[in-house]
């Protein structure tokens, strides 16, 4: 009697956490494949994103299947430090030539030529965001998601697209 | 009625398997299999062209090592290719970020810059890797190769260090 009932209490344990762990699943999936949420703050997005932070809405589908175009906003792996994530646009995919105004280097603008597979990331703020024109052009592969929608703060709710 | 059930039944099932086998391959571990003989003698030591998919090595991929972004000179790693996002390349790291790395060929002494490493082949003539697209930033890394799972014969894990 006894011991049935501990085995119907481990049967029970085990049915829950067989639930838990398909729900984590699905999330998994769903983050990764489909769309989840991000939070970011910083100048470097000004004055598209605001300063104090945002919560956006990423799109996972589209940077999957080579759907991005120049004017994006993206969510990025920093190529400095992979724990980092950058929210910056795209202004350039692989072949375009780039030319970029950097206030650190004088006043004449640059060109540079975006190599295969990678692209030209660049934040709204000209003046105070560090991208492509101090580490180059990113590898395709570092990008995480499209910005589809900003979430947070609600009266700036819609879709950020170009 | 029957036949209804047992295939919603059967679809439920196998989308659960698919959602947990995503999961576990993403987060935690995979199998891949092994193209090419560029990591050869380690990984693919020959590769007959007949029967070749059946025999090229199969090779465990452990995902941990992506909390932290911790590795060691000598872990073989599997990562997207700079050049295109849809490939994956498996090669060893020979140089991590700050550290001066001498190639063989060309008597250049390079800086891995921050956040960069170095990834070489062990058959460095048939190889493209760090030598030919520079540094790759560490967060194309997708995973650290620990065993060999397939052939039978080869099974055992790999060693720090290419066997030269």
């Amino acid at each position: 009697m006894r011991f049935g009932q501990f085995r119907n209490i481990v049967k029970d344990a085990l049915e829950h956490a067989g639930i838990i762990a398909r729900f984590l699943c699905c999330v998994h999936v769903t983050s990764n494949y489909l769309f989840s949420t991000v939070h970011v703050h910083g100048v470097s997005m000004l004055p598209t994103l605001n300063l104090s932070g945002d919560v956006l809405i990423l799109d996972h589908v589209s940077p999957r299947l080579g759907k991005l175009q120049v004017g994006d906003l993206v969510s990025v792996q920093s190529p400095l430090n992979p724990k980092r994530v950058l929210t910056k646009r795209i202004l350039g995919m692989e072949g375009d030539t780039v030319t970029y105004f950097d206030p650190s280097r004088g006043d004449t603008t640059l060109t540079a030529v975006v190599p295969k597979g990678h692209t030209w990331i660049q934040g709204d703020n000209v003046y105070y965001s560090f991208d492509s024109r101090y580490f180059g052009p990113v590898p395709y592969g570092l990008i995480q998601g499209k910005v589809i929608y900003r979430a947070w703060p609600i009266d700036g709710f819609g879709s950020l697209g170009h | 009625m029957g036949s209804t059930s047992s295939v919603w039944n059967f679809t439920k099932k196998f989308v659960t398997f698919g959602l947990i086998y995503v999961t576990v391959t993403d987060r935690y571990v995979s199998v891949v299999p092994v193209r090419g003989d560029s990591m050869s003698p380690t990984l693919n030591p020959k590769s007959s062209s007949l029967m070749r998919n059946f025999f090229d090595d199969r090779v465990v991929v452990e995902k941990f090592c992506l909390d932290k972004y911790n590795f060691s000179p000598g872990d073989v790693v599997v990562f997207n290719s700079p050049l295109n996002h849809r490939e994956m390349h498996i090669k060893r790291i020979r140089a991590l970020p700050g550290e001066w790395y001498g190639s063989k060929d060309n008597y250049d002494v390079v800086k891995i810059p921050e956040g960069r490493c170095w990834v070489e082949g062990d058959n460095a003539m048939s190889s493209m890797d760090s030598r030919f697209f520079g540094p790759i930033p560490l967060g194309l890394i997708k995973g650290r190769v620990t065993h060999i799972v397939w052939p039978p014969h080869r099974i055992g894990a790999i060693n720090k260090t290419s066997s030269k």
